[in-house]
């Protein structure tokens, strides 16, 4: 069958770039420069704490061998000993990655329905009063880089204007998320109102492309109701795009979270990968960076096949 | 088709390239958006297509913005009170006399600050992008008028680039390497690459099959001149509104990155480092974050306004209405 053919292939394509990727990781950080112990330490390193750390982190090795056993303990989930803590990368990660999934997921759960409503209603009202105020707004909203609208938000909501929400979401290390609801506020906000605008504006696009379509002229003028057209004729063939827009959309939270997190001081990998950057600890660097590129392909990889599932034309052509 | 408006204000999907194809992530370069043909181009287009723009308010609104932010840096300096190095007062002072906006979290002068601290992120994000636009169109063209099998090669190998959100790509090479100006500049003009390329990609693999272009071909001239002379010329439309969503995403980077603290360093007066230095007395001293945080959203909000305004006269929408 064409379509599982197609799915592998998608597959083998997102494995090939993830290797590519981690080649990448790896020669950014162990290769690229001439003695990485050195990069970590700094020029003042004695030569002592320069031959524990070239044992620590196995740089006597050729560099194919260090890739290839730090290739294989990613695989595993070993991602070495993170040299700020001293503790196994996997166990530092562990809440905190817990913590900004909690954080994505809550902030793709408010914007994906909150953009398809906005854009449906944008299209469905095209040049009214909302559909411009919303082409204005989104189009602000767009612009802005996310830790503006962050702390604009601060400034808003929790420091000068009112004071609902608190400013820094410091959450107890070891405790959820999920328990310090007033402290995601602010931080899902700025994600929320930095992607919506991006899905709605994609979906008005489609939306409107399809309500001037010969089909949905045709089921207004079968007499349907209007509102039997609009949510069950023309919504789910305007999604199509809107699937690739949340994907991609919900990519780019990965990328996002790293400014927002440290700006709300909120305990996710974002957080963690500004210390680690601050810090150079080339473990942590390592292992987030692949978390959140292999992220990045594997959201892309699904919205590519959910997309060919849900489109006709494109489901229709594999046969 | 009037759904087809220009979506250009929005670069995360516009640009990414991460669009559907019959090849999947990474290799969807022919859905990339390309120029609507409007009879017959000339090669003066790209002036054409900026009074066109100009008639939109939008794009006046836009180039107002940015244009007031231009000015402030380029002539903040000399119009500044006081030294933005020296100190004036006591920590977080409210606004004074002496102070006008009050003084930052040193007791320096956070006007003179504000007036000084513009240029380091204008110059930083024009010079990425021009890095970005540079290596960008010239994979894009090489790429979109190369045999099937370098085309493809010369893309994937970008797409690899466009697996990393863009901050983290640079985060990644800045672990290493340390804040370094020149390094932030190369590698947010590294991630612009790829996504630019799609695009210039895209546009120049519809120009490729003109007959001026198999003209060109049947008269023996080079590669290269057919390249620069014959279809750059013919896609300045797309890549000037390429240019304008890559600055507004290096301007966004770079005072991110400066936020973070891995772009300018102290002392330096930075809008993006003095919103971090500050922000622990936003609630004393609004005024030295809340200033910067400003002029940075009317700088990326025009110039992007700008950029749809461009978007839109290429598509050529009659209507006009909204901003």
């Amino acid at each position: 069958m064409g379509l599982a053919k197609l799915v592998l292939r998608r597959l083998a394509l997102g494995v090939l770039t993830l290797f590519l990727v981690s080649l990448v990781v790896f020669g950014a950080t162990q290769a690229l420069t001439g003695d990485t112990a050195r990069a970590i330490l700094g020029k003042e390193a004695t030569p002592e704490r320069l031959t524990t750390l070239r044992e620590q982190l196995g740089l006597n090795r050729s560099k194919t061998t260090q890739y290839l056993s730090w290739l294989k303990g990613v695989t595993v989930g070993d991602l070495g000993t993170s040299l700020a803590q001293g503790t196994s990368v996997t166990s530092a990660l562990s809440f905190r990655l817990r913590n900004s999934a909690v954080l994505v997921l809550v902030a793709a759960l408010i914007s994906v329905p909150l953009s398809i409503l906005i854009g449906a209603w944008s299209a469905y009202r095209r040049d009214r009063p909302f559909d411009v105020s919303h082409s204005i707004v989104s189009l602000t909203l767009a612009s802005l880089p996310e830790f503006v609208i962050g702390i604009l938000l601060i400034i808003l909501l929790s420091t000068q204007v009112f004071h609902i929400f608190p400013a820094i979401s410091r959450i107890p290390s070891g405790s959820s998320a999920w328990n310090q609801p007033d402290r995601l506020v602010l931080p899902v906000l700025a994600l929320v109102l930095s992607v919506q605008p991006y899905i709605s504006r994609i979906l008005r696009a489609s939306m409107i492309d399809v309500l001037e379509s010969d089909y949905i002229q045709m089921a207004r003028l079968k007499g349907l109701k209007e509102w039997t057209v609009v949510a069950w004729h023309a919504l789910p063939n305007g999604l199509a795009p809107a699937v690739q827009a949340t994907a991609i959309s919900l990519a780019w939270l990965a990328g996002g979270v790293v400014v927002i997190e440290y700006l709300f001081a909120f305990p996710g990998i974002g957080s963690l990968y500004v210390d680690a950057i601050a810090n150079r600890d080339l473990p942590v660097v390592q292992a987030i960076t692949m978390i959140i590129a292999a992220l990045y392909i594997g959201l892309n990889l699904v919205a590519d096949i959910i997309t060919i599932l849900i489109s006709p034309r494109l489901r229709t052509s594999l046969r | 088709m009037s759904g087809t408006e220009p979506q250009a204000s929005d670069p995360r999907l516009y640009g990414l390239g991460l669009e559907l194809s019959e090849e999947g992530i990474g290799t969807s370069f022919e859905e990339v958006p390309a120029p609507r043909t409007q009879g017959a181009r000339r090669r003066r287009e790209w002036v054409q297509l900026l009074r066109d723009a100009l008639r939109y308010r939008r794009t006046q609104v836009g180039l107002g913005l940015a244009g007031f932010i231009v000015f402030i840096a380029a002539l903040g300096p000399l119009l500044a009170p006081h030294s933005p190095y020296i100190f004036i007062g006591a920590p977080f002072d409210a606004p004074s006399a002496i102070a006008r906006l009050g003084t930052d979290n040193l007791g320096r002068d956070v006007l003179s600050r504000v007036l000084y601290g513009g240029r380091s992120v204008l110059t930083l994000a024009l010079l990425a992008t021009a890095i970005g636009m540079i290596l960008g169109v010239s994979f894009g063209l090489f790429a979109g008028y190369a045999r099937d099998t370098i085309d493809d090669a010369i893309m994937r190998l970008l797409d690899v680039l466009l697996a990393f959100p863009q901050i983290v790509f640079v985060l990644l090479l800045v672990s290493v390497l340390g804040p370094r100006l020149w390094l932030i500049v190369l590698c947010v003009g590294l991630t612009h690459a790829p996504r630019i390329a799609r695009v210039t990609r895209g546009a120049a693999l519809e120009v490729k099959e003109r007959d001026f272009v198999k003209a060109a071909e049947s008269l023996g001239v080079s590669r290269l001149k057919i390249l620069s002379g014959e279809i750059l010329p013919m896609i300045t439309s797309p890549l000037l509104v390429e240019f304008g969503l890559r600055l507004t995403y290096s301007i966004g980077l770079i005072a991110a990155l400066s936020f973070l603290g891995f772009g300018l360093q102290p002392p330096s007066a930075d809008w993006g480092l003095m919103i971090n230095e500050n922000r622990i007395g936003l609630v004393i001293q609004p005024y030295s974050v809340f200033v910067p945080v400003v002029l940075i959203a009317v700088l990326t909000i025009g110039v992007n306004l700008a950029t749809d305004g461009l978007a839109r006269a290429m598509i050529g929408i009659e209507r006009d209405t909204g901003a």
